[in-house]
């Protein structure tokens, strides 16, 4: 009897667990059956260019690509500083008094809906952002990217958080024998050990960042212009999540707008595949950085 | 896998035709059987949207048995839905295309239009922008990107911020041949790609009160008082007009368009009981209280 109910778990755990490989498999090709004949309604080369206007059938996606790269990277050179800069205090440098406000406070971040971020990127950033720096509108790459950079600090703090809780006690306690500072413990001893776990945080941070949608859509403006240099950081942007988004409800199923935008769905999940790969190709190796750092 | 997908499509498009072709059978030939309509389900531009609400509430109450759900998203949202038959009236604020007619015909029905209300496209900028009137060519080269600085048109030296909805948006194709391309069939300019495309009215509203840089267009029922609208004139030694009512009604304001709703078929049964009611005086005066331009019925 106690076996009979064993196995009925086991396979419903089995089962529950190979069914996210059938999601991700059957999205996959959902996405392919749907995305890929636009290869066939458009040229390469027209899809490819650099004019985003649907209703006059010119299809060109690298200025969405370039909004969803500028946006997301700008976000992470706000984000990473913070987010690590935060772990470190929460981790190995705040007394427990303290962290039991900022470990709840960081988690209420995280919960906060991104349109509700948007409201106030349209409201109080954007404005701020227009008078503060002189720039012609408010609504820019350089908002979106703050936006998501709150957006995306929370699981870059939790994650490195982790990553430094993993780190033996041990290694601190040998380096403060040797009569190390608090600092040089940190910088010297804790982080390289905590490395791919920083590493892992930082792609999953960019992971959050390029697929958030709605706050994006709200605040940068959706110009689909294409990246021109520095000024583009404080130009409108057009983000491949915000177009998706906000033109398909229009289209008809089946037309070559339809397949672009899935096509669009396609390069976007090729991204999130890169970046996951190469953060769990970093998390297989934390041993060996550990051993490094003690030899 | 081409000939296969195209295979499935066929099939679903088989099945819907059928399904189409059963209902169609199920109203017409035997609506004795059918339980009487209740339920309107309304949808399309948000130009319209308030008006739609308005409407829907005020004729709930004089009928409460039925009921009329509103909802937004775009003329073009609107048709789809139509097309998909999820709803029984599309609201519009431009009208339809032929590929949509041709989608609509596929499926077996014939889209009917009705002219239920009129509009004013108004140009605005922040009250503080000292520039009050414009042509139609200034505001078409404004949005080609050919204008980029508002001293170039008697303003400050600014840069011109240019705003506008987003393309499933009736008034944003509207705007696209009647200003920029100035109501040529040849001229196949198109807004320049820096222009801001804003999912809402209210963000073009919002953004226009608060950024002096900025230049919008938006219906006449959404302008508030926070925003200065630009008179405007066909040619540099025309009349400069302001929107309102009147100019709209009078055809002197330039860039005025009729507002539409869209049927499957012939309206009928509660369908048409509801656009009858709407083209009465009681529902027009809803419409003038809106800010929109009653259709006057001769």
């Amino acid at each position: 009897m106690m076996r009979r109910s064993e196995a009925w778990i086991t396979n419903t755990v089995r089962i529950a667990g190979s069914s996210s490989i059938l999601f991700v498999m059957l999205i996959f090709i959902f996405l392919m059956r749907e995305g890929l004949p636009a290869l066939n309604d458009v040229d390469f080369s027209s899809l490819f260019s650099t004019r985003w206007y649907p209703i006059e059938g010119l299809y060109g996606i690298l200025p969405l690509i370039s909004g969803s790269l500028i946006v997301t990277l700008f976000a992470m050179v706000i984000a990473l500083p913070f987010g690590i800069g935060t772990a470190i205090y929460i981790g190995e440098i705040a007394p427990q008094s303290v962290n039991e406000i900022l470990k709840p406070l960081v988690e209420i971040l995280a919960g906060i809906p991104s349109v509700v971020l948007g409201f106030i990127g349209i409201l109080v950033l954007s404005p701020a952002m227009r008078i503060g720096l002189n720039l012609p509108t408010g609504l820019t790459a350089l908002t979106g990217a703050v936006l998501l950079a709150l957006i995306s600090i929370p699981t870059i703090v939790s994650l490195t958080e982790d990553a430094f809780y993993a780190v033996p006690k041990s290694f601190r306690e040998a380096a403060y024998a040797t009569g190390a500072t608090q600092w040089q413990v940190i910088w010297r001893v804790v982080i390289p050990a905590a490395r791919s776990g920083i590493l892992n945080a930082v792609m999953l941070g960019i992971g959050r960042s390029l697929g958030e949608t709605m706050a994006v859509m709200m605040v940068t403006g959706n110009a689909p212009t294409i990246f021109t240099g520095f000024e583009s950081f404080i130009a409108p942007v057009r983000t491949m999540t915000a177009t998706i988004a906000s033109e398909m409800g229009e289209v008809a199923t089946g037309s070559a707008h339809y397949h672009v935008l899935f096509f669009i769905g396609i390069i976007l999940f090729l991204f999130s595949l890169v970046i996951n790969i190469t953060s769990s190709s970093l998390s297989m190796r934390p041993k060996r950085g550990k051993d490094q750092v003690v030899s | 896998m081409e000939g296969k997908a195209l295979g499935v499509v066929l099939i679903v498009c088989l099945l819907c035709l059928s399904a189409c072709r059963q209902t169609d059978l199920n109203t017409d030939g035997s609506p004795a059987v059918e339980e009487p309509q209740t339920y309107i389900e309304n949808k399309g531009s948000d130009t319209l949207v308030n008006l739609a609400l308005a409407w829907a509430e005020e004729y709930q109450k004089q009928r409460p048995e039925i009921q009329i759900s509103v909802t937004g998203g775009g003329s073009g949202t609107g048709f789809a839905a139509l097309i998909n038959g999820t709803i029984d009236i599309a609201n519009a604020s431009r009208g339809i295309k032929q590929e949509e007619i041709d989608s609509a015909r596929a499926l077996g029905f014939e889209p009917v239009e009705h002219i239920i209300a009129n509009d004013a496209i108004a140009v605005i900028v922040n009250p503080a922008n000292p520039v009050s009137q414009l042509t139609l060519e200034q505001v078409s080269r404004i949005y080609k990107g050919e204008i980029s600085n508002w001293q170039e048109l008697g303003g400050e030296d600014r840069p011109i911020v240019k705003l506008s909805r987003e393309t499933n948006s009736g008034t944003h194709v509207y705007f696209l041949e009647t200003v920029i391309r100035l109501d040529s069939k040849e001229d196949k300019s198109i807004f320049s790609a820096d222009t801001l495309l804003l999912p809402s009215s209210e963000g073009i509203i919002a953004e226009v009160r608060d950024n002096p840089n900025a230049i919008g267009y938006d219906g006449l029922g959404y302008v508030t008082e926070e925003v200065k609208m630009i008179a405007l004139a066909t040619s540099a030694n025309g009349d400069y007009i302001l929107p309102s009512a009147a100019t709209v009604t009078d055809g002197s304001y330039p860039i005025a368009r009729h507002l539409f709703m869209y049927t499957r078929n012939q309206a009928q049964g509660l369908e048409q009981e509801y656009l009858d009611w709407i083209l009465s005086p009681q529902a027009q005066a809803i419409v003038t209280e809106l800010g929109f331009v009653p259709v006057i019925n001769e």
